[in-house]
């Protein structure tokens, strides 16, 4: 386990300076040393005892000699994946191949965004312009007040607001419908699982929808908070939703909505039917998927100062100057794990800001008339998939007799085949076919979840449609 | 030391930029969704219909409307307002190691082969990602000594947490789960307390003795059969190497603990000394720090949790494997602590730390170290004699310092009554971003936190130096311009009181509509 005692290898320095390191420069590197007074670089390591001294240099793969080789080899190496772009893509489930306008990816390239980290009110005076018009703009999207800075994702945004809620309430109890992602369910579980129960309410077999009599029987008064989804992770809106939670706040539990932002152009508000605490993914707003870093997540809420108080993010509050200029600043700091410490009961860190000027950079782009008219076209393309896939024979499409915004899951089980044997003949077919459910939620048994954006033509639907067809219809 | 010959004459672009809803002009859009095809609309109708009427949207978002340009010309203007590393001499953030993120790692990352990429497509059609988590997980194996490390964490503070929960599993497993209290110290990263207090931790901290250091006494003194672990930065924040580290692990091993090693601060010891070789069983480090992915204005990150075999059956799933020909993502891990992040974490910036280490190689990264340590050496040496600054525990811990130091103000203070927090906004005004003082509670009085990472050049550190210098002597001289900093900023003085006050705070338009009425 430890290292073995080894002869020390005693490097003095490179030949010739990195690009990357000034003062690597063998004459530079000399000079500094002997302007602090030491005699070689180990002597800079004297406080670090001998027992504790790595003595070999790294056994990691040799060094790239120049940029050049640096691209072609990791070209080579990126090249063997292949994108949505490569390949028509039906693949969701809580990241979505959505269109990112070039202006995002324009101003996401720039320096000063991408390379500032934690500078404050002057130094970073745009960099907190930009997180506040960010929250502004979701804001809109939820008509809310208060909007956090990002969580990592959706499902550090639903634990994050199930413990503000469990905090609020005094109450260490939530309820979160069956049917949702495994994957987000896990997050919450872990996240809150330490000072919460998370309990899942079951869902109506035909509607995918949270079955109102098992809430109810659910209910009591220790719980904290009723999470559900709209769209949920299988693509359903939850119809009853302002009965969900007039039932939770019948019980002194808080409604808390989780949203797939790129629905809210069409769909409602969540505190127009009852929500006291918002959350969700911004990702198919103006970020590219990257094999899932492109989550974004968010919560907000109205301006509470109760609640407020138990937000764990940043929050960035706008002011004036002395100059009357705007300026931005941190609102109550003293509520924040970097002063709570070993006290604080939820975290935050460096988390997906520069997606929040990729974001703000997209709503400002796309205004309430794009919002609308993206969901529109959102809408009638999956419907239209739904439709042409129910068509098949054998197929049940959609699965679950529920309106629903972008996902819909079809049922293969009447066809006789697997969903990952389609999805292989799909795939021949140069299609990342719908997401192979019976990985995710077994107990669908051979059901696929398939997303359809403002990205895929009617064109694109017709080729999966045609696709499935000739899988389902082949020769086993 | 001379400091007027170095000192630029400089103004932040100060654009007075209006918030985006103010500039709205009814009617103007700046992007088109497409539009849906007759055929479509033929077969489906308005799509919208579908919608039950308690969920269809009632009045439309209150977004801006305004032009393509107008937007472009907007984020650029904020762009502009915001120093980033690319364009400041940015080693004031101690404790965030800002260094150089190369450009051809972003062309990288910027291919639709990372872009396009989505978390549940067949690893047949990932393998390049795949490989490139694979590789860089044998290399950070082989930095921190550890057996396996999982790149799920969304960033240091997750992967702290994550860590966390691997100890609170790993001692489930052992039938100790009763063991509930976590040390850890006051100059560790906060995260090394919210991580496994979010766990369920409770967290005993030890403060440092006369010489920097926690005691090896106070340790003791803190172990019991409630002690679950210890969650500790080494280096810590003042810079110092705790050289009795191995003996602490000892100490907690003995009474039945596991050690978190928080390598947040690593990047002076890369291939100097290791993680496991001091004894630890877990640690932690951050990609967008030691391994020069950019900060990304906080995200996105990478937090690495590395960690032993016998710890490895509850990493995050899934990890990554190999076969020989082929990398596959395994899910099936029993012991899993489960998700802890969406999907993969953000592989595009393990791809970026990839790059970086193949671009050193081991000679490479033991110089990143050795310049770090030896910049920050430099720095201190050009800083001495600047009036009313010291290196804290200077006069009881002579050990050198590493890749940073917390310097303090307080003799200054003293003198003169301006505060580090007047300061760092004047040293705003000579072009270099405002330098971080410490995380809390500030145990060094008036602190100011430098770590000069080893992209800084000799040049760099001169300037800085005689910035420092030439805002301390002012705090002598002109008090009052120190107190009333910044002067050639982005932005002017701004009262930090409202952002405290529910009456006045506004975290949104709307909320300041709402608060203060339209406009401002």
């Amino acid at each position: 386990m430890m290292t073995p005692p080894a002869p020390k290898e005693q490097p003095v320095g490179l030949a010739r300076a990195h690009p990357y390191i000034p003062n690597s420069a063998p004459r530079i590197r000399e000079e500094m040393l002997a302007a602090i007074g030491v005699a070689d670089a180990d002597a800079l390591y004297a406080a670090i005892p001998e027992r504790l001294r790595f003595g070999r240099m790294l056994a990691i793969e040799p060094a790239v000699g120049s940029e050049v080789e640096l691209r072609r080899r990791l070209e080579t190496m990126l090249d063997r994946n292949v994108s949505a772009r490569d390949q028509l893509s039906f693949l969701g489930g809580g990241c979505w191949p959505h269109y990112v306008p070039a202006v995002v990816d324009e101003i996401l390239s720039r320096g000063e965004f991408l390379t500032a980290y934690y500078g404050e009110t002057y130094s970073d005076h745009g960099k907190l312009q930009a997180f506040f018009e960010f929250a502004s703009m979701v804001g809109d999207l939820v008509e809310c007040d208060v909007v956090s800075q990002p969580t990592y994702d959706w499902g550090s945004a639903a634990a994050s607001a199930i413990l503000m809620a469990g905090r609020l309430t005094g109450r260490d109890r939530a309820l979160v419908p069956a049917l949702m992602a495994p994957e987000r369910r896990s997050i919450i579980a872990g996240t809150c699982g330490a000072r919460m129960r998370i309990e899942a309410v079951a869902c109506d077999p035909a509607t995918g929808a949270v079955d109102l009599a098992a809430l109810d029987a659910a209910l009591g008064d220790d719980v904290a908070g009723v999470y559900i989804e709209n769209p949920a992770f299988l693509g359903m809106l939850e119809p009853d939703s302002a009965a969900i939670i007039g039932s939770a706040h019948a019980h002194g539990a808080l409604g808390i909505v989780g949203v797939d932002a790129t629905s809210l152009g069409v769909v409602e508000a969540p505190p127009r039917y009852g929500a006291d605490l918002v959350c969700g993914e911004l990702q198919g707003l103006g970020i590219h998927m990257h094999y899932g870093g492109g989550t974004i997540g968010f919560i907000a809420s109205a301006d509470d100062p109760r609640i407020v108080a138990e937000y764990p993010t940043f929050l960035v509050g706008a002011g004036r100057t002395v100059a009357d200029e705007w300026g931005f600043g941190e609102v109550r700091w003293d509520r924040m794990a970097y002063v709570q410490r070993g006290e604080a009961r939820d975290f935050t860190g460096t988390t997906q800001c520069l997606w929040a000027i990729g974001v703000a950079v997209y709503l400002a782009l796309i205004g309430p008339d794009g919002l609308r008219e993206l969901g529109t076209t959102i809408m009638q393309r999956s419907q239209y998939a739904a439709k042409r896939l129910g068509a098949i024979r054998g197929v049940r499409a959609p699965a679950f007799a529920a309106p629903f915004f972008k996902e819909f899951v079809i049922d293969l089980s009447g066809t006789g085949r697997s969903v990952a044997d389609v999805n292989r003949t799909l795939a021949g077919a140069g299609i990342h076919g719908p997401l192979d459910l019976s990985r995710h939620l077994p107990a669908l048994g051979q059901s696929a979840l398939v997303c359809v954006t403002e990205t895929h033509t009617q064109t694109d639907i017709d080729r999966l449609a045609d696709g499935i067809a000739a899988a389902v219809a082949q020769e086993r | 030391m001379d400091t007027t010959t170095r000192l630029r004459s400089f103004h932040q672009a100060a654009w007075n930029e209006p918030l985006i809803h103010e500039q709205t002009s009814l009617g103007e859009r700046g992007y088109d969704p497409p539009t849906t095809e007759p055929g479509i609309v033929a077969a489906v109708g308005d799509g919208v219909s579908a919608l039950p009427a308690s969920l269809r949207r009632s009045s439309p978002p209150a977004l801006p409307e305004v032009s393509q340009p107008a937007v472009l010309r907007h984020f650029l203007r904020l762009s502009q307002e915001t120093l980033g590393q690319d364009i400041n001499i940015h080693l004031g953030l101690g404790t965030c190691t800002m260094k150089y993120s190369p450009k051809v790692n972003e062309a990288l990352v910027r291919s639709h082969k990372v872009t396009h990429l989505h978390p549940f497509q067949d690893d047949d059609t990932a393998q390049g990602m795949l490989e490139a988590i694979y590789r860089l997980e044998r290399i950070i194996c082989e930095i921190s000594g550890m057996d396996r490390a999982s790149f799920q964490p969304g960033g240091g503070s997750q992967a702290v947490y994550a860590n966390a929960r691997m100890i609170a599993a790993c001692h489930a497993a052992r039938g100790q789960a009763d063991r509930d209290e976590i040390i850890t110290t006051v100059f560790s990263h906060p995260c090394d307390g919210a991580g496994p207090a979010t766990a369920g931790f409770k967290l005993v901290t030890l403060y440092p003795g006369a010489d920097g250091l926690p005691s090896l006494d106070s340790l003791k003194a803190a172990l019991s059969d409630r002690t679950a672990g210890l969650m500790i930065t080494n280096p810590e924040d003042t810079g110092l190497f705790n050289p009795a580290i191995d003996r602490m692990v000892q100490l907690v091993h003995e009474a039945g603990g596991i050690c978190h090693y928080d390598q947040a601060n690593a990047n002076g010891i890369l291939g100097i000394t290791r993680a496991r070789d001091a004894g630890f069983d877990l640690c932690q480090f951050n990609l967008h720090k030691t391994f020069a992915s950019p900060h990304c204005s906080m995200g996105m990150p990478v937090g690495v949790s590395a960690v032993s075999a016998e710890l490895a059956p509850y990493l995050p799933k899934p990890t990554v494997e190999f076969d020989g020909e082929r990398y596959f993502l395994d899910d099936d891990r029993p012991q899993s602590v489960g998700k802890v992040r969406a999907f993969h974490g953000v592989p595009a910036t393990v791809v970026r730390s990839y790059a970086w280490v193949l671009a050193l190689g081991a000679e490479g990264l033991r110089e990143v170290a050795e310049i770090a340590v030896l910049n920050n050496n430099y720095l201190a040496k050009r800083l001495e004699g600047v009036p009313g600054l010291d290196v804290s525990y200077a006069d009881t811990n002579n050990a050198r310092r590493l890749e940073q130091i917390r310097y303090s103000w307080q003799r200054l203070h003293e003198d003169t009554g301006v505060t580090t927090l007047d300061l760092a906004r004047r040293t705003n005004d000579f072009g270099v971003a405002q330098y971080f003082p410490s995380h809390e509670p500030w145990v060094v009085a008036e602190p100011m936190t430098l770590e000069p990472a080893e992209s800084v050049s000799r040049a760099d550190l001169d300037a800085y130096a005689e910035i420092i210098a030439r805002v301390a002597q002012e705090a002598y001289d002109d008090p009052e311009t120190v107190r009333t900093a910044p002067h050639r900023s982005a932005v002017h003085y701004l009262d930090p009181a409202p952002m405290d006050d529910p009456a006045r705070w506004a975290l949104t338009w709307r909320g300041w509509q709402h608060k203060h009425g339209v406009g401002a």
